[in-house]
């Protein structure tokens, strides 16, 4: 009935120096596919840009993209400001070419939510998104 | 449940302190057709009415976005606060969306003073205008003196939207021949101000002209909508822009023309609320107590006729018990 009815909102983000967002755009494609609303800002960006425009766009997950091998600065000090924003809550994705070892750190840490790698499936992502957000806060 | 509205009362608070998370998940709320959202609104009402709204549409990729970014510097500099709205098209198929019309304002990413929200159109018939205008009351109640609304122009919707703002720019572009030809009509009518951007590629100056003759055969009007030439990318005649938003502004408040066109969005959103109050009442009535099967079975078999079905159906529903959950 209602048309408007919820929407799964995704910031999806590339911090840091590296000037390929091929595989930022495949997953922002694929998730609006799957019915989400895909914010994306290009190339990059700051933490303090990814956070910001996570709270003014009230998103339910941030998705970083980080191919530069930067993920184990990056990710802590967004997660960190997310926190202090009040967006503790928010789901949290890292996605790129994440060491297993790094992957171990950033999850045991709580500086990620979940991790992707590039030979991920799609659904894979989208299923994680889906399952994890409540999109039906109201019933 | 008290607790809950409570919380909420706390949220209109904090947009009224400057809040951006709370304008942000009021915006949410609106969005959403929370059932929260009228009672908020309804507290965000009274704080309406200062910011000065201004419309940008025109076709996809026109340049709007990077317009809004440049315009944004003017009105910076001018000291003003700034919100935007910038709508993109859902996807039919999926009712995803891809906003990306930030990508070209990150230059105020982090400017406290400017606020940047995305909406999908999500598809419902004049539920992106109703959604649109009351992101826009939060803006308004949250202290922007300027409120952008980008959309693409395309479809009667965006024209709805464009009903709102106070000045409407319509940007067109020399490429792909988007003359005025080609322009739908009542795009046409809803201007204050043209701008032929990607002035730097060829044809703009008869893209100028053709738009000057239209304008100059519809014969002496009050505002005669200026056609500016802009080069997004660059800032070119983006100032002039802002002069013309400026000049068209003073043109409505010295003209009592502003206060014209306030009443009438005022007598539009009045109509709207008592149509939708009547609806949902309908509705819910339907839901909870009358039986549509049995109709819907009658009529299939021609027992029965929509028409007079329909009559006994109103007749059934008690528009006037009291109302909870809408606290109207
Ligand atoms: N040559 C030229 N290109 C421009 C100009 N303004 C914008 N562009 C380019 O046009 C493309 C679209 O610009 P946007 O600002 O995103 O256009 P838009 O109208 O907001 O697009 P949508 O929101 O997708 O409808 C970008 O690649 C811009 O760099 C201009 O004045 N001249
Ligand atoms: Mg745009």
């Amino acid at each position: 009935m209602n048309a408007n009815a919820k929407k799964i909102r995704v910031l999806v983000a590339k911090p840091g120096l590296d000037g390929h967002d091929r595989g930022a755009r495949v997953v922002a494609r694929a998730l609006r596919d799957a019915g989400m609303e895909v914010i994306y800002t290009g190339l990059h960006q700051t933490p303090e840009q990814v956070v910001e425009t996570a709270l003014q766009e009230d998103v339910d997950v941030v998705g970083l993209s980080i191919l530069s091998g930067a993920h184990m600065t990056i990710a802590p000090r967004i997660k960190e400001m997310l926190k202090e924003k009040d967006m503790g809550d928010v789901l949290f994705l890292v996605g790129g070419i994440i060491p297993g070892e790094d992957a171990e750190k950033l999850l045991a840490e709580g500086n990620a939510d979940q991790i992707f790698t590039p030979g991920d499936p799609l659904d894979k992502i989208i299923n994680y998104i889906n399952g994890r957000v409540n999109i039906n806060r109201k019933s | 449940m008290a607790i809950r509205g409570v919380l909420m009362h706390q949220l209109v608070k904090d947009l009224l302190n400057g809040n951006r998370r709370a304008a942000a998940r009021l915006i949410t709320i609106v969005e959403n057709e929370d059932d929260q959202k009228r009672s908020l609104l309804k507290e965000i009402y009274p704080h309406t009415g200062n910011a000065f709204i201004v419309g940008i549409t025109g076709a996809p990729g026109a340049g709007k976005s990077s317009l809004v970014d440049r315009l944004l510097q003017q009105i910076r500099s001018d000291g003003l606060t700034a919100g935007i709205i910038a709508v993109d098209p859902t996807s039919p198929f999926s009712g995803g969306a891809i906003l990306g019309d930030r990508i070209r304002m990150q230059d105020h990413a982090l400017d406290s003073a400017v606020f940047i929200r995305s909406m999908g159109t999500r598809g419902s018939l004049g539920g992106l205008s109703r959604s649109t205008r009351e992101a826009i009351q939060v803006l308004d109640a949250f202290g922007k003196d300027i409120i952008i609304v980008e959309t693409v122009g395309v479809g009667q919707s965006e024209v709805d939207i464009v009903k709102t703002a106070d000045s409407t720019v319509v940007m067109l572009t020399p490429a792909g021949g988007d003359s005025v030809q080609t322009i739908k009509a009542g795009i046409m009518e809803i201007a204050d101000v043209f701008v032929i951007n990607k002035a730097d590629l060829p044809g703009s100056d008869r893209s100028a002209t053709e738009i000057n003759m239209m304008l100059d055969m519809n014969g002496e009007k009050p505002w005669r909508p200026p056609v500016l030439s802009t080069v997004s990318i660059n800032g070119e005649g983006v100032n002039e822009l802002w002069l013309a938003l400026q000049e068209h502004r003073q043109y409505l408040e010295e003209s009592g023309k502003l206060l014209e066109v306030r009443k009438q969005r005022v007598r539009r959103e009045l109509t709207e609320q008592v149509e939708y109050l009547v609806k949902t009442r309908i509705w819910e009535d339907v839901r909870d107590t009358i039986e549509l099967d049995d109709l819907v079975e009658k009529i299939t078999k021609r027992l029965q006729d929509p028409y007079s079905a329909a009559g006994e159906l109103l007749e059934k529903i008690n528009f006037f018990k009291e109302d909870q959950g809408e606290g109207v």
